[in-house]
């Protein structure tokens, strides 16, 4: 006996979708010449809530940008870019949950994206079990230090002890050599102690006090007496909601003569610098991964990563001048994401079991020239470290506005090697 | 079927039948359920204390991170293994309990769970200061190589998932079989009436001090736990927010209910992930849920279940 094809509800569902293919075959077209025109599925280990929130957006918008750029150029290896996003909670419990989901669950060819140093290094472990290439945008030194394992790198942004490092040379010959520092006492803080520290007395000057202060502190005034009378310049990096507390106190406490201040840039990452109370950072120095502001020398490159993000000339959304960016950070996003595809092509990458030569795709780069793939300039990859080495940015705060004026070296952020992933095995 | 032989049918039946999820799950959930096990240990421990005998802890986070430090630092820094650095970890947190213990069961109600909020604070503090130990709040990695239990590696899924259910499995036993026992009864007695089981002549002060102790060594296995499986040791763990945590998960599956810290913690684990997928705001989702559960289901799930349905439930 023979069945008369009738139409039900499945067959005409495959017409419409054959119908709708068909429509889309100038898509179809771009991606043609890969093996297969499955997307490459990148899990993005998002911060959209707990602490890390206001990174987590903005490293989002970037991660959306870097990812459209890829694709209208036509993908990677022929197949289009997909990000499956996953907020981690800034959590480090939850980040290695995460990192498991992306690999069992969705099917993902590598995981990127998270900054914040718990995170990461919480989620490392689960990242080596199951052999996820994971690609960390978070500026700690836990990569670099040896800390984690062979899958996981950081590319894209520089570590926290090349930066510190970097910034003692401008640091002693123009604003002094005897420094007092200020910092929230646990890991970041731990950090610029020890790495600025033993950096400035490299170049002749010395710190005359650390400064601990405690997490949970709400009010820094009884903190200040503590600073030496003869002290040049003063070196803080707190961060966290108390940080405009901290500078209008400071502010309070020096008046109109103050000693040189020097900061990083992360104490006020999506904080404007219009606001109540920051008017005393007016002439003081800051780090940044990457100028807020747009800068009188500013680059093709920095010009079209800016559209192509939807950041204004003053570091803001174009779409709301109050979101201010974490400009010093993101780039990371766009560059990781840009290394990825680099790696992939450059291994013929084409499933889950290139991982390995994915790997070592990117430990075999080096240098990374300035360009629309590294828009924040030019770098070296370590691939022994899993760490990428960059130039460095100081800037002036004038009429409330970041001016860039040192560029570092690239030489000037380099550090012997901690560890070498190359020997560890897969 | 007596209450006991119920009872017994019921966690082993539990157990048995968690075996067999580990062979059928598909990795991914058989890495949460992994996870999930530890941390309803961790649930286990808190309701010895919190729904058995009444007491509410805001600072079990301490007990969970000392078992965790003990064990990891034994093993990152000196080099221990698996077993050896568990021991370690579970006298680290029965010590700690101990000596919380003492100080704060000099207080009661609102006064005892400041009391541990704050003991619990000064350990995490503490592990933030020690950070040239402790790696304070980024934490440490134990190494891949050195998470194994006699050449099995707890790296591998199906490894760990046992591992895991091992350590729930004891933690339940030790409570179901406690709280048939004297001890347990007296301890239901001091949550219900704390006078009147003093005038029955019971030593309350030793039968809570004893609580306490139980409760924070089995939260110190879980932390303990967590190190081996997972190879992590972070600050974030002694966090307010780990203390809160057991409270919530005993309270959604069941206070003084023995498979209520399991279904608590599943629960809200499944909760967060599916939610997740959802929106960004899904912690409000697991909020409105919670809101609902608390209007509509008192005791808790386990809890409402024993209530309407199964009065035998232990």
């Amino acid at each position: 006996m023979t069945q008369t094809p009738k139409t039900s509800r499945r067959r005409l569902l495959k017409s419409a979708g054959a119908g709708a293919l068909l429509a889309a075959s100038p898509l179809i077209g771009r991606f043609a010449s890969a093996q297969s025109s499955a997307p490459i599925k990148i899990g993005f280990q998002q911060h959209s809530t707990g602490i890390g929130a206001a990174y987590g957006r903005w490293y989002g918008r970037t991660t959306d940008a870097a990812v459209k750029m890829i694709n209208d150029a036509g993908g990677i290896n022929g197949r289009p870019v997909e990000i499956i996003a996953e907020d981690d909670g800034t959590d480090p419990k939850r980040g290695a949950e995460v990192v498991e989901k992306f690999s069992n669950q969705h099917g993902c060819d590598v995981a990127f994206g998270t900054l914040f140093s718990h995170v990461v290094i919480g989620s490392a472990p689960a990242a080596g079990e199951q052999k996820i290439p994971y690609f960390v945008v978070s500026e700690g030194h836990h990569v670099a230090s040896g800390a984690l394992n062979r899958y996981t790198l950081q590319p894209g942004i520089t570590d926290v002890k090349s930066q510190v490092q970097a910034m003692a040379p401008y640091v002693s010959e123009n604003l002094g050599k005897k420094v007092t520092m200020i910092f929230p006492d646990f890991a970041f803080g731990h950090d610029h102690r020890d790495f600025f520290t033993a950096a400035i007395e490299a170049q002749g000057g010395e710190v005359l006090e650390h400064i601990a202060v405690p997490p949970a502190e709400t009010s820094f005034t009884k903190y200040f007496p503590k600073i030496p009378r003869e002290t040049e310049v003063l070196y803080h990096v707190m961060v966290g909601p108390a940080v405009l507390t901290f500078v209008k106190e400071l502010g309070e406490f020096f008046g109109p003569s103050s000693p040189a201040i020097f900061g990083f840039i992360d104490s006020l990452e999506a904080v404007d610098l219009a606001s109540p109370g920051l008017e005393f950072l007016e002439g003081t120095y800051f780090w940044e991964g990457n100028p807020r502001y747009a800068q009188a020398d500013q680059t093709e490159y920095d010009q079209a990563f800016r559209a192509a993000v939807g950041v204004d000339d003053n570091g803001a959304s174009v779409s709301d001048p109050s979101d201010v960016s974490t400009y010093a950070h993101m780039f990371g996003c766009w560059e990781t994401l840009n290394i990825i595809k680099a790696g992939m092509e450059a291994s013929d990458y084409q499933s889950a079991a290139d991982r390995q030569k994915l790997i070592e795709a990117v430990e075999a780069m080096t240098e990374m020239p300035e360009s629309m793939q590294h828009p924040q300039g030019p770098k070296l990859f370590n691939g022994k470290t899993h760490q990428v080495f960059g130039v460095q940015y100081i800037s002036r705060v004038e009429n409330g506005r970041l001016v860039k004026v040192h560029t570092t070296s690239i030489e000037d952020t380099l550090y012997p090697d901690e560890v070498d992933y190359t020997t560890q095995s897969f | 079927m007596s209450l006991d032989t119920r009872s017994v049918t019921l966690h082993l039946g539990l157990i048995a039948a968690l075996i067999v999820l580990g062979f059928v799950l598909p990795t991914y959930h058989q890495g949460n359920l992994a996870r999930i096990l530890v941390l309803a240990t961790y649930a286990v421990g808190y309701n010895v204390l919190f729904g058995y005998t009444g007491l509410l802890s805001l600072g079990h986070a301490m007990f969970f991170a000392a078992g965790m430090y003990g064990c990891g630092l034994a093993m990152h820094l000196g080099g221990v293994t698996v077993i050896p650095a568990l021991v370690i970890g579970l006298i680290c947190a029965a010590a700690l309990s101990a000596v919380v213990a003492l100080l704060a069961l000099r207080t009661i109600g609102v006064a005892f769970m400041i009391v541990t909020l704050m003991f619990a604070q000064s350990v995490y503090l503490t592990a933030l200061y020690l950070g040239e130990w402790t790696g304070g709040d980024e934490g440490f990695v134990i190494a891949q190589a050195s998470r194994q239990i006699a050449g099995y590696a707890l790296t591998d899924p199906l490894t760990r998932y046992y591992a895991a259910l091992s350590l729930f499995a004891i933690a339940l036993l030790i409570t179901a079989r406690m709280m048939q026992m004297s001890f347990g009864r007296v301890l239901i007695g001091v949550r219900e009436n704390e006078e009147r089981t003093r005038m029955l002549g019971y030593d309350v002060f030793r039968h809570k001090l004893a609580a306490v102790v139980i409760s924070g060594t089995i939260a110190g296995a879980a932390g303990a736990g967590y190190a081996v499986l997972f190879g992590y040791v972070g600050a974030t763990f002694a966090s307010v927010q780990y203390s809160i945590f057991p409270l919530l998960w005993v309270l959604l599956g069941g206070m003084g209910t023995t498979i209520g810290p399991l279904v608590g913690v599943a629960f809200m684990f499944y909760l967060i992930d599916y939610a997740s997928g959802i929106t960004n705001a899904y912690m409000l989702i697991a909020g409105a849920v919670l809101v609902l559960l608390t209007l509509f289901a008192r005791a808790g799930i386990v809890g409402e279940i024993r209530n309407r349905w199964a009065p035998w439930l232990p």
